[in-house]
């Protein structure tokens, strides 16, 4: 049996009547790893070895913890002790932080194994996985396209088999896009539900770690064990974590849903349209009510975000200036110099972009009429939500307007590149979870994303809307046929 | 032309927490560089800070004692700059909503033309406080030939900024601002307020105008002073220095100036001085929360009584003067000295003058402090008591006083143990003074011709001879009886 195609419940199962080892599945991933790497490219730090050593020290004992002997994989923007963690970025070369990611020690005191790291764009900054250091990813389904971003690593190795799970993070959409249009399931849970130590920020107010998983079970699963409050961040919620498990296992009968208007817009792409609208229908036979509503600031989403974001980012880039770690550029006169020629060589066209966009946003003259309205609006956002789940238990909508594009495709055009984003972003400004499930396939057989959002640390609703619909439908079944 | 000076000082205090602002580690001072660092003070990627509340309480412990307004939500700002001291290259602080306004602090200045009968008169001037807001401390350069270190022990030490209003006018009220508001801050311990350590930072801005103007000169700002006499000085310098430009018809730049304590001048900051855009934004990364009234009420609670309202109550109570009572109060620990005596014994004038004269001068000579005197407040009543009673003579007691407090020997017992007690006895006495009478028959013939003085000369004679133990009284009393029989 090939285990790596495996979700992680199913192998917990094998693991748990003895039938196989922690080293059959690693041994199968680094197989899989090693014929379709080459092509996928969706793997930034990989050591068979230590993936062995770990294999190998894992304990033995009666005692092992819930995620004993399952292998993850990691984007690269989470903090692993002496591993490599370089956001996929020159300026980050050779970085190996001397402490874990919260999420690392939860995962690694559940026995979990850790594989590597995966692919991103830089720093976080793209929806293509395009503007990484180490390449584009691509994506399983067809190698001539991308496989969303910035997880796009993550998404990529999960739905290529490389993977049985991964860890993304979501400034906005990070780890729902790339789900989404590489056809697993990607989850960012509310802010302030996972513990943000240990990843390295990009916009601060935003970022979730959150994972992708090849079914809803294992996302449930995943977020079980990687939420709760953690002291190292002040921004993570002291509330309880629900058994999302068994939460989700309940009929969807008599829960509220609405469809929002904005977001099936003009020029959107006519398959991802007539497929969200298939998976309504599916809902309501299911039991539940779906109504149209309306979130009116959506439009003004994008625009707020690339300030808000890019403002952060500047800010959270600084610290990136070769003095203490990570790329120092040779041949340097003088501090301004080391400054300007270490951020010059370690920052891609992207990265400086967006640096140069979030000062511009913060500076003096400037602030007012772009940052501080900004916050105004995203308040606005925040406000369209709350009203709505006044009514509604969630709210569905696509994942993006349109199913996986060619890589090189929109690169040279931010603009239309920032609104692959147009759906996600929201969820972050309002700081609520979001869930993307596979819905189908365009007529050249690429993934199609429904994405469910709910209340504020209502993970488990959307959980339940998500885990129903994939019980009756086959598309999470399907897997890619390239590789 | 008659100027006038306006001075606004910026105080920057580092906290003493046992941990950093933002982090757990230990904020010791003097240990090996970069000893007392994790991830967050090094503003490595991913780590993130969390707000040590003893920082925020001590915080407030200031803005009450300053009778600030608080604010009701605490929240941080971040302050964005390149420069290698500050490893995140921006600063947590507290910008458009600081941790507490609109304060004010009493200070003592020296009444002008001298219209009170006291030789120091004093008078009192409320400064008033702008803002006090939280912030973390840089790590520490040191710049080598062609290289640079850093040191980041101190990254991330809690600092309090101190902001006054421009409401000093002489570099005497900068000086007596500085030595108010340290008073305080010992008292509600908050600090080791130590310049030379550097937990302590003093900038000023300054200007001058012609007096009666309304607007305000062009200022200038001087930072790198390491004392309170240095602040004083630099402004002295810089108020005549910008006085002399006005005179001589030139205009002052505003501009920020480094004192030179060696030249005691201040000179133009070599560095072309930028406008700097710090692109402040609230810190995501801590979240905005409402101060607990409960905690307020707690802090308001656990603060004593400060110097301006202790002064009063010493002058109501022990009748000190104002200008005793404000030297005693100035110092915690001598003002709880001062107390404790004074309730032991009958005339606090007197303590005060014994705090004030000897004692204050042994602990300049030693550099010692008074809670660690051997001589406590029990011993020095007991040494006051045994003046009044006449055990011992005032002089007597002037060394025995120092005795005591090398030895920590009882003062009772030290005077049976070495023979100190007072000679009132008129035999001992008698004896004494037939000696210097004989031998002293110029002063004797001198008081005969009517130079009265002379019999103190005598008084002295038997002083030395009983080695201070006689009562001069006594001997004086005596003396006179004497020579009057004498031929």
């Amino acid at each position: 049996m090939e285990l790596n195609t495996l979700t992680a419940h199913n192998l917990m199962e094998l693991l748990k009547k003895g039938d196989i080892c922690p080293i059959d599945i690693c041994n199968n991933i680094i197989n899989k790893i090693e014929k379709t790497e080459k092509s996928l490219c969706a793997l930034a730090h990989f050591d068979k070895e230590k993936v062995l050593e770990r294999c190998s020290n894992l304990s033995k004992g009666a005692e092992k913890g819930a995620l004993w002997g399952i292998p993850i994989f990691i984007k690269d923007n989470i903090c692993v002790e002496d591993e490599l963690t370089t956001c996929s970025s020159k300026i980050l070369k050779g970085f190996k932080p001397p402490y874990n990611a919260t999420v690392i020690d939860k995962l690694t005191g559940l026995d979990a194994i850790l594989m590597g790291k995966t692919n991103m764009d830089e720093f976080a900054f793209g929806s293509s996985t395009e503007t990484s250091c180490y390449g584009p990813t691509r994506n399983p389904w067809d190698l001539e396209r991308i496989p969303g971003g910035s997880s796009g690593g993550s998404a990529a190795a999960v739905a290529g088999d490389e993977a049985i799970f991964a860890l993304g993070s979501d400034t906005g959409g990070s780890i729902r896009q790339p789900a989404g249009v590489c056809g697993v399931v990607g989850l960012k849970p509310t802010y302030g539900r996972v513990s943000r130590y240990g990843l390295i920020a990009f916009a601060s107010s935003l970022d979730q770690i959150g994972p992708i998983t090849k079914d809803v079970e294992d996302a449930a699963i995943l977020l079980k064990a990687i939420s709760g409050h953690d002291e190292m961040d002040s921004t993570s919620a002291d509330m309880p974590v629900p058994d999302y498990l068994s939460g989700m296992k309940k009929s969807i009968k008599g829960l509220k849903i609405g469809v929002p208007e904005e977001y099936f817009i003009e020029g959107m792409d006519k398959e991802v349209k007539n497929s969200i609208k298939v998976a309504i229908e599916k809902l309501e036979k299911l039991g539940a009510v779906c109504e149209d509503t309306s979130l009116p600031h959506t439009e003004y989403a994008v625009s707020v975000y690339y300030l808000v974001a890019t403002a952060e980012a500047s800010s959270n880039l600084a610290r990136f200036d070769g003095v203490q770690y990570g790329l120092r550029a040779d041949n340097i006169k003088s501090m301004i110099d080391m400054y300007k020629k270490t951020r010059k060589q370690g920052f891609g066209d992207e990265a400086k972009r967006r640096i140069i966009l979030g000062t511009f946003a913060l500076s003096s003259g400037y602030y007012d009429a772009y940052y501080s309205k900004a916050l105004k609006v995203r308040t606005l956002i925040k406000m369209d939500f709350d009203k709505a789940f006044q009514k509604f238990d969630a709210i569905v909508t696509p994942t993006s307007p349109t199913a996986a594009f060619k890589i090189g495709e929109k690169i040279s055009d931010p603009l239309t590149m920032y609104l692959s984003d147009i759906f996600t972003i929201s969820a972050n400004l309002a700081g609520i979870p979001g869930i993307s499930i596979p819905c189908g396939f365009t007529k050249n057989n690429l993934p199609i994303g429904l994405q469910i959002l709910g209340k504020p640390f209502d993970e488990e609703t959307i959980l339940r809307i998500a885990y129903n619909y994939e019980q009756n439908t086959d598309w999470h079944r399907i897997k890619p046929r390239l590789i | 032309m008659t100027y006038e000076i306006v001075i606004g000082l910026e105080v920057h205090l580092q906290l003493n927490t046992k941990s950093k602002v933002f982090c757990g580690c230990s904020t010791d001072f003097g240990s090996a560089p970069n000893t007392q660092t994790c991830p967050v003070c090094l503003g490595f990627p991913g780590s993130l800070p969390v707000l040590n509340r003893q920082a925020l309480e001590l915080g407030v412990r200031v803005a009450i004692a300053l009778s600030c307004r608080i604010a009701k939500e605490i929240r941080f700002d971040r302050k964005n700059y390149f420069y290698p001291d500050l490893p995140k290259n921006y600063q947590i602080s507290q910008f458009d909503q600081p941790l507490a306004q609109h304060g004010n602090l009493s200070i003592e200045i020296l009444q002008p033309c001298g219209l009170q009968d006291e030789p120091s008169a004093m008078a009192q001037k409320n400064i008033r406080i702008r803002r006090v807001h939280l912030e973390e401390d840089t790590g520490k350069l040191f710049h080598q030939k062609d290289y640079s270190l850093i040191d980041f022990n101190r990254s991330g030490i809690p600092l309090l900024e101190i902001v006054s209003e421009p409401d000093m006018n002489s570099p005497e009220e900068a000086y007596s601002y500085l030595t108010a508001l340290k008073s305080i801050l010992e008292y509600i311990d908050v600090s080791d307020c130590n310049m030379e350590e550097g937990s302590l930072r003093c900038d000023a801005n300054i200007s001058i105008r012609k007096k009666g103007d309304s607007a305000l000169g062009t200022k200038t700002e001087i930072k790198n002073m390491n004392s309170f006499k240095g602040v004083k000085a630099a402004l002295e310098y810089e108020s005549k220095r910008q006085m002399d430009s006005l005179e001589d018809g030139k205009r002052i730049i505003q501009e920020t100036r480094l004192y030179n304590a060696e030249k005691c001048v201040t000179e133009p900051m070599r560095s072309k001085e930028e406008a700097h855009d710090y692109r402040y934004f609230s810190e995501p990364d801590l979240a905005p929360f409402d101060f607990e009234e409960s905690l307020l009420e707690k802090i308001h609670k656990g603060i004593p009584e400060l110097p301006e309202p202790k002064k009063n109550r010493f002058i109501k109570d022990y009748r000190l003067s104002n200008y005793d009572a404000a030297v005693i109060v100035s110092d915690k620990d001598t003002a709880d000295y001062f107390e404790k005596c004074a309730n032991l014994y009958v005339n606090p004038k007197a303590v005060a003058n014994w705090l004030m004269g000897d004692i204050s001068a042994y602990i300049k000579e030693n550099s010692v402090s008074i809670k660690d005197l051997n001589l406590k407040p029990e011993r020095l009543s007991d040494m006051l008591k045994m003046i009044d009673s006449g055990v011992i003579t005032g002089k007597i007691a002037k060394t025995l006083l120092i005795e005591v407090i090398k030895t920590g020997i009882d003062p009772r017992k030290l005077v049976k143990a070495k023979g100190l007690e007072q000679i009132s006895d008129n035999n001992l006495l008698e004896n004494a003074i037939s000696e210097t009478i004989a031998e002293n028959q110029k002063s004797v013939n001198d008081f005969k011709n009517g130079k009265d003085n002379a019999v103190m000369f005598l008084v002295g004679r038997v002083m030395q001879k009983t080695k201070g133990r006689a009562n001069p009284n006594k001997v004086n009393e005596m003396l006179r009886e004497k020579l009057k029989g004498v031929k």
